[in-house]
């Protein structure tokens, strides 16, 4: 249920009569919608060719959707940033059903953490990494398939807005 | 006594407490990360999916499944290991229902229990009015 989607869009220089049939390219992109995701095909086709929205075609923008959306698994998110004084790599782990949730929390952590905004991250690469190949703690902490954990302070939530009392006779038990 | 005795791992049953399942169990068939589980209840009309532990309590009931167990494998594992049975017996399942027996209550119904009270009131009182008079002498 996350906010960002995967897309697919592919696009292309404007035919000419010295160029009939330009070359295609094709990247796969992390946007809320179709809108975004092809302002965001033409900011980084802009890095690397010469060719901008007014003079370039978008043949086609399709959206991804997650293989296994209901199966556990560890992404490693290439990230390349803008920070106050520079610009940085970064590589970083999160474990999530979907690629897009994985990004998501990327965005989410990134602005935490390092107060980065969305104009400022490139996602380099989104790969599923094995079990084998995690790199930080926080994860591989995870991976133990007899995993178990208590929950010593539970805050227990009444089922709506409206059943929660404004005055209680008791203490509450974070049991 | 350890203090401990109720952990959030492979099997172990969870009471779904907010959202469009509440009410519901559920059998945790993986872990995600620390706030988070993939959970499923096929007998109970849970639908596969990742549900954050603010939304959940955990039972005392444990069910013996194999981790990522698939849905046909996890039916039959619920059936096999009696889940609603279980359940419906521990203290905590019984409570709810009363009170959801007494919440769905018609006046009408309200207004029997007061004359089956006031029945045993009088009955009661009788006996214990009659005893009274009997230890008095």
């Amino acid at each position: 249920m996350s906010r960002l989607n995967e897309y697919q869009v592919v696009g292309r220089r404007s035919p000419t009569e010295k160029e009939p049939v330009p070359k295609l390219f094709r990247m796969r992109l992390f946007a809320p919608n179709e809108v975004v995701a092809k302002s965001r095909f033409w900011y980084f086709l802009k890095q690397v060719n010469k060719v901008k929205k007014a003079s370039g075609e978008i043949v086609s923008v399709n959206q991804i959707f997650e293989k296994k959306p209901l199966a556990v698994k560890n992404f490693g998110i290439w990230i390349r940033y803008n920070s106050r004084s520079g610009t940085h790599n970064m590589y970083k782990e999160y474990r999530e059903l979907s690629r897009v949730g994985a990004v998501d929390t990327c965005y989410q952590d990134m602005a935490a953490r390092h107060r980065a905004r969305f104009t400022s991250i490139q996602i380099i690469k989104v790969a599923e990494v094995k079990a084998a190949d995690v790199r930080r703690p926080y994860i591989k902490q995870l991976l133990d398939p007899k995993l178990r954990f208590p929950l010593p302070h539970r805050l227990s939530r009444p089922a709506s807005k409206r059943f929660r009392p404004v005055f209680s006779g008791v203490r509450p038990s974070t049991f | 006594m350890t203090v401990f005795n109720r952990f959030v791992e492979i099997g172990r049953v969870v009471l779904v407490t907010y959202g469009p399942d509440a009410g519901k169990l559920a059998v945790i068939v993986d872990i995600v990360d620390h706030s988070r589980v993939l959970v499923h209840g096929p007998t109970t009309d849970v639908k596969r999916q990742s549900i954050s532990f603010k939304r959940c309590t955990l039972t005392d009931l444990k069910l013996d499944v194999p981790r990522t167990i698939g849905t046909v494998a996890l039916t039959k594992a619920v059936e096999k290991q009696e889940l609603v049975a279980r359940w419906s017996k521990t203290a905590w399942a019984q409570k709810i229902a009363r009170r959801d027996a007494r919440a769905a209550t018609s006046d009408f119904d309200r207004f029997k229990l007061m004359v089956a009270r006031k029945q045993r009131r009088t009955t009661v009182g009788k006996a214990a009015a009659k005893l009274r008079k009997a230890a008095a002498k």
